[in-house]
């Protein structure tokens, strides 16, 4: 198999991380909101319905805070995956955050529903503090392990191509001395 | 109160003049300053008359005012006047001549503004009298004040427009009962559009004539019956009408009705009305114009969004309205800016009592310590030098503190060091050993340090029971205050029981225009027209009304409003501070009434309680009440006639009051023989939340055991073996969040929950205490209650809901706390729901709740030297206004770490520390929050020495402000909340837990820390007159049994318990005198109160007890405790300098921080 499951694990990967920094990007964008809202009252009053407008904002506040399960398990999942293909370097890479992610599942403040942000104590100066700082350190993480991913799957690619074109130039030689379509058919279907 | 003070004016006059002795004859020419600059503003009892003398040192500047009352002619005094500012003011006299001859002229032509009716004619002595100026008014000869409003024992302030009339309630045309459409049981009541009546009354002002006690919104004759249809609909009409109103309508803002020389004003006079209202005036009535078109669009744009959303409150409100406060423009008065110079000559050195020279004369702060320490000359307290760079925004009014106070400083080092800042200063750096001074306990209960600041803001700055700062010296910069380490953080008693607030009526409600500041005493004018913010230093234009000043009917001073002389303030709002129509007071009563609650007794208790003070619940008209009871299932009452199905009663006052006596009267009986058991606590509170929603209000839950069935059922969670066990305690969290989330959702429809708990087993107030926690509500715990077994407890029962009742409350409530820019709030401790980084929402708000705020500091205080902070509590009261309470507190920015120390208030520190230590208990650990309490101790005393205090390397050296520091911190571990060792069932550690977050500061330090007194041999030595009882003042005495005798009876007040300790061998005069019994051996072991019996002995004591209840909103529960009974442990767990099995004696806890020191 020249296209590999693991390759398979860092394209899914690089495109789950690429979710990822758009919900820690939003996640951080959210904290930011609940940190200085209503410290600009002029430019709320100019707005013409700032009741509306911020209703809207509350719920994509709302909304970012609900991302936090997803979040989770999306990373879960493609360390899963990671786990499967045996990338036993990119997991380890991943592993703290993981175990990050459950410690701080676990120790959530008590609630009946998903979630892990307790409305009361949010706006304690050190929790929002902590989440935003934790917003950008996942989102440089995210950054960091996109680029990896990347590098990963490029890399996987490439070593592939070798192969690939050494296989596709030996159907093609093949076919050649063969004048038998299959290989052809076969060297086509590797290079789509 | 008022009447009082006006009986006898000649005694406040002695009063002050005696200080003022006291503390300068140089300074005494100038007495009569603050009195006559706002004499209507203060009556002659004090603004802190409850507080005893002796607590507050500020009462006799406070008090000072009232000399304005004495008749003192015009000229002389202005004479006066001026000699003194002119003498020590930097700004020469004739640039106020100047100034006030400015605005006085133009007058001239604007002349509706002169009323010359004089109606609370205190005409405060213009600094314009010295001038001859024609304005009528000023020749108001000063005798007028003596029989005007005030004296009537209504208003203490004549622009209070309380209205109190019960008859007319500003709604009283509504149909109480009256149910609408889709909206289930509850009825909700719809506000009356509003009415042409506040037009109606100002022409009555210009009329002169006395205007019947018609509020605000009055009963309109238009009321149609649309309104009662819906809500929006209401709404929608109230502002159409708003719209169509003529302009005067919103142009109130002005002095009070002229009613001229007419003494007979009823007390509840309608808001102050405007004299702007004639015609002729121009730029007036222009700005009233753009006045209403602004806040009616504003108010429009609000309302049409937020009817359909409740979530976003009031704070919009808060945000969007009055936004057409500072919209005027400048009007072209050419007025030199010579202002400041007035304001900052005004008062420049009035003679304002110092410190620590209480009315009594009580002995002076650190009077245990008669001799002068060897490092008393060595620490100096370095004089903070105004830095350069404060001249950007030094208030004008403002003198930097560090001038020197010739006359002052000289008269006090005359008389030993009575008072005076830097003696002050230098006592409270006096470095002490705590190791070897035992006596640390001074005599009396310190009154809070005062904030050094000039003699005119320490005046008018905000009562320290409202509003505490634990620095009264504000650290620079964050590292100065990580240097110090001590906490940041006010404390605040917002809603407080006043004796005296001035309430203004305005129509514009001026603020600062980009941090929505209300304007308060300590921002500064830079000219007559422009105002500079004192939080984000913006400046702002003031409005043209504002520049009316209604208490003296003159124009052109906005520094003498009362908004600017008085840091607590309450506003009237307008409708733009409403969301919705201000909601009816509504009562919910939610009784248990299973097997056990039954057993237990309560209902009697409630029901006649309830039916006692059925008539003083706070209301009008619109109030409703309702009650639903359950056990294993839920009880509706329908107290309406006519209807069969069963059906949640709501009942207006008046209409089915006797229905309600009937329901109070039948319900103890009604189930007497139930046999269930089971609680359904849970869906109690959802159905009492759905019934409230439709319109907000209180829900009182009594609850006696754990709830059982339905959602929000707990189970039991308390080991009693691990009662007692010094390792970690558990369960200190809710264990469901169901609680919260229904009180997050009341919180949002304004239900305020508040919940008595009255067990004997455990009933998990953990997770139950979270249903008022987050919904602004307070918790009561009357542990094994039993309406026979347990009198004390019944007695106190009775007494808090007595207090309860009654007590006054505010509906649909927000606050937000602004602070100077630089500063930022960083956790806020209390009952709330925080909705924003500075706001707060409380369903309800109640008197007796306090909140404590941490705060740190984000930017460098450097080029300030003054911090401010502003608590706006906006809120609906229960006769249906909104109303906003403003309270500005004002503390100096220091740079050196010796002052920070040096201000440090130490019970502040201490309630602050408690509450922290209780947060972190519950989200870490117990005995985190422990140890986190000892290194604060600890860590503050490193820094301490660190800074340069190297006299004494051995001994354990604090501050003298510091010094009761680790005997507090010590009284807090042995706390039933924080204490470990000791055997405490999990509820009561709870709920010490709810008492130290969500009490004021009084409270929690009696509760802390409670006061010891010898009161078997009290003499009339040093005792306090009040009146014509002599009111003995025994010692604090140290909390060890060291100082118990067996000979001797002691008081130990611990806030919401007293216990009266009768030693063995207690002499027979005073078991007979005093508790009516022949001897020792006679007394029972459970009495509860002190006899009346008719001896000196017995009336004294008395006496003596009732001074300590004077300013108490709760009666403590009363124990007599003989010295062998078994009730000993309970009086003796109080004794915190004692050593217990399991934790430390005050001794052996300073070595212990000794060592940690040294590590």
């Amino acid at each position: 198999m020249a296209f590999t499951f693991a390759a398979f694990c860092y394209m899914l990967a690089l495109l789950l991380t690429a979710a990822l920094i758009f919900f820690a990007i939003w996640h951080i964008i959210a904290f930011d909101e609940l940190k200085t809202d209503y410290k600009n009252p002029i430019d709320q009053c100019n707005t013409l319905n700032p009741t509306v407008d911020r209703v809207k904002k509350i719920k994509r506040v709302r909304l970012a805070l609900k991302l936090v399960l997803p979040e989770y398990l999306i990373h879960v999942f493609f360390c899963v995956m990671f786990l499967c293909a045996t990338e036993w370097l990119t997991l380890g890479l991943n592993i703290p955050l993981l175990a990050y992610h459950i410690w701080r599942y676990m120790s959530r403040p008590v609630m009946s529903g998903p979630g892990l942000y307790d409305p009361t104590t949010i706006m304690n100066a050190d929790i929002l503090a902590y989440c935003q700082k934790e917003g950008w350190c996942k989102l440089a993480f995210y950054l960091l392990s996109f680029f990896y991913y990347l590098y990963g799957y490029v890399e996987f690619l490439k070593n592939n191509m070798y192969l690939y074109f050494n296989f596709i130039s030996t159907n093609i030689q093949k076919f050649w001395v063969s004048k038998k379509p299959d290989s052809l058919y076969f060297s086509l279907v590797f290079i789509l | 109160m008022s009447t009082q003070g006006n009986a006898n004016p000649n005694s406040s006059v002695n009063n002050y003049s005696m200080s003022s002795t006291q503390n300068g004859g140089g300074a005494a020419p100038c007495q009569n300053g603050p009195g006559q600059m706002y004499p209507a503003m203060y009556t002659a009892s004090s603004y802190y008359s409850s507080a005893p003398p002796a607590a507050y040192p500020t009462v006799a500047g406070h008090s000072a005012p009232p000399t304005g009352k004495t008749p003192v002619s015009s000229t002389g005094y202005s004479g006066n006047y001026y000699q003194s500012s002119s003498g020590l003011s930097p700004y020469p006299a004739p640039g106020t001549h100047q100034y006030s001859n400015a605005p006085g002229q133009s007058f001239q032509q604007t002349a509706p503004y002169a009323m010359p009716a004089g109606y609370y004619g205190q005409v405060y002595s213009h600094p314009s009298q010295g001038q001859t100026q024609p304005q009528p008014q000023q020749l108001q000869p000063n005798l007028m004040p003596a029989s005007s409003g005030s004296n009537l024992g209504a208003p203490l302030y004549p622009i209070v427009s309380y209205p109190s009339a019960p008859g007319s309630s500003q709604y009283g045309t509504l149909r109480s009962s009256q149910t609408t459409a889709g909206q289930p049981p509850v009825s909700t009541v719809m506000p009356p559009p509003p009415t042409q009546s506040s037009l109606q009354q100002y022409s009555q002002g210009i009329g002169a004539t006395p205007t019947p006690a018609q509020p605000g919104y009055g009963a309109p004759p238009l009321s149609q019956a649309a309104t009662v249809n819906g809500q929006s609909n209401a709404v929608q009409q109230h502002y159409d009408q708003n719209l169509h109103n003529p302009m005067s309508h919103h142009y109130a803002a002005g002095p009070p009705n002229s009613q001229g020389p007419d003494k007979e004003r009823p007390p509840s006079g309608p808001p102050g009305t405007s004299v702007h209202s004639s015609p002729q005036h121009h730029p007036g009535l222009l700005y009233g114009d753009r006045g209403v078109n602004n806040a009616i669009s504003s108010a429009a744009g609000d309302h049409s969004s937020s009817s359909s959303d409740h979530e976003e409150e009031d704070e919009e409100d808060e945000e969007a309205g009055g936004d057409s406060s500072s919209t005027t423009t400048d009007s072209a008065s050419p007025v030199p800016n010579s202002y400041e110079s007035l304001e900052g000559g005004g008062y420049s050195d009035l003679a304002a009592p110092p410190a620590g020279v209480p009315a009594k004369q009580a002995p002076p702060f650190g009077y245990n310590y008669p001799t002068m320490h060897p490092a008393y000359q060595q620490n100096p307290a370095p004089k903070p030098n105004p830095s350069p760079s404060h001249g950007g925004y030094n208030p004008p009014g403002y003198q930097p503190y560090s001038q020197p106070f010739p006359s002052l400083s000289e008269l006090s080092s005359a008389l030993g060091g009575l008072g005076g800042v830097s003696e002050l200063e230098a006592e409270t750096l006096r470095p002490v050993n705590l190791l070897q001074e035992r006596n640390i306990l001074p005599p009396k209960r310190a009154p809070p340090p005062e904030p050094n600041l000039s003699n005119d803001l320490r005046k008018v700055n905000c009562s320290p029971d409202t509003f505490r700062c634990t620095l009264t010296n504000i650290p620079q910069t964050q590292a100065l205050l990580n240097k110090a380490r001590l906490p940041l953080g006010l404390l605040l008693h917002p809603f407080r029981d006043l004796t005296q607030l001035p309430v203004i009526t305005s129509n514009t409600i001026v603020r600062c225009r980009s941090c929505r500041t209300y304007i308060n005493p300590f921002v500064s004018f830079l000219d007559q027209r422009r105002w500079k913010c004192n939080l984000c230093y913006r400046v702002n234009d003031v409005p043209d009304e504002f520049m009316y000043n209604p208490v003296t009917r003159s124009y052109g001073e906005p520094h003498k409003r009362p908004e600017v002389q008085n840091s607590t303030v309450e506003f009237i709002a307008s409708s733009d501070y409403m969301l919705r129509p201000p909601q009816p007071a509504v009562y919910l009563f939610l009784l248990d009434v299973s097997h056990n609650a039954v057993e237990s007794g309560y209902l009697n208790v409630f029901c006649q309680s309830l039916l006692d003070n059925l008539e003083k619940l706070p209301g009008d008209t619109r109030t409703h009440i309702g009650f639903v009871t359950f056990d294993s299932t839920v009880h509706f009452y329908n107290l309406q006639e006519g209807l069969s199905q069963p059906q949640m009663l709501v009942v207006s006052d008046i209409d089915g009051n006797h229905l309600v006596k009937d329901l109070l009267n039948a319900l103890p009986g009604m189930f007497t023989h139930t046999r269930e058991t089971q609680s359904a606590l849970g869906p109690a509170l959802q159905a009492a939340y759905k019934l409230m929603s439709p319109t907000g209000g209180r829900v009182t839950v009594f609850q006696t055991q754990l709830p059982t069935l339905g959602a929000g059922l707990l189970q039991s969670r308390e080991d009693p073996n691990l009662r007692s066990s010094t390792k970690n305690v558990l369960h200190l969290g809710p264990a469901t969040d169901f609680y919260k989330k229904l009180a997050l959702d009341c919180s949002g429809q304004q239900i305020g929950v508040d919940l008595f708990l009255l067990s004997s087993q455990y009933s998990d107030l953990a997770s139950l205490a979270c249903v008022s926690k987050y919904s602004a509500g307070s918790v009561f715990y009357y542990p094994s209650f039993h309406h026979i077994h347990n009198t004390a407890q019944k007695q106190k029962f009775q007494k808090d809901l007595q207090r309860y009742l009654t007590r006054k409350i505010g509906f649909e409530a927000v606050m937000r706390i602004r602070c100077t820019k630089g500063l930022s709030i960083h956790t806020f401790h209390g009952n709330f729901f925080v909705r924003s980084t500075d706001l707060l929402s409380l369903a309800n708000v109640n008197p007796d709740s306090g909140f404590a705020v941490q705060m740190s500091i984000e930017e460098s205080l450097a080029d300030t030297s003054l911090a401010c902070f502003q608590a706006a509590l906006l809120y609906t009261s229960s006769k249906g206004k909104r109303r906003i309470r403003v309270h500005t507190l004002c503390l100096p920015v220091v740079s050196q770490l010796s002052e920070v120390f040096a201000g440090a208030d130490i019970q502040a520190i201490s309630c602050l520390l408690a509450n922290m230590a209780i947060d972190r208990s519950i989200s870490s650990s117990l005995s985190d929050a422990r140890d986190a309490l000892v290194n604060a101790v600890v860590d503050c005393l490193t820094a301490y020495r660190a800074n340069g205090s190297n006299i004494q390397p051995s001994g354990l050296i604090a501050p003298a402000a510091l010094r009761l520091f680790p005997l507090y911190v010590l009284a807090l571990l042995k706390q039933k909340a924080l204490r470990t060792g000791t055997s405490t069932r999990l509820d009561e550690r709870v709920f010490s837990m709810c008492e130290l977050k969500s009490q004021p500061l009084q409270q929690i330090m009696r509760m802390v820390h409670p006061d010891l007194y010898r009161i078997d041999n009290m003499t009339e030595q040093a005792a306090l007159h009040l009146n014509d009882s002599v009111i003995p003042q025994p010692p604090l005495l140290q909390l060890t049994a060291e100082k118990l005798t067996r000979e001797g009876a002691f008081l130990l007040d611990c806030g919401s318990v007293m216990y009266l300790w009768v030693g063995k061998c207690c002499n027979e005069t005073f078991i007979r005198d005093v508790l009516g019994f022949q001897n020792y051996a006679s007394l029972p072991s459970n009495m509860t109160e002190i006899p009346e019996l008719q001896t000196t002995y017995s009336e004294r004591t008395r006496a003596f007890i009732s001074w300590l209840l004077e300013s108490r909103t709760f009666l403590p529960a009363f124990h007599v405790v003989k010295d062998d009974a078994s009730t000993k442990t309970s009086f003796f767990q109080h004794l915190v300098e004692d050593r217990t099995e399991s934790a430390f004696s005050y001794y052996e806890f300073l070595l212990h921080i000794q060592q940690q020191m040294s590590k």
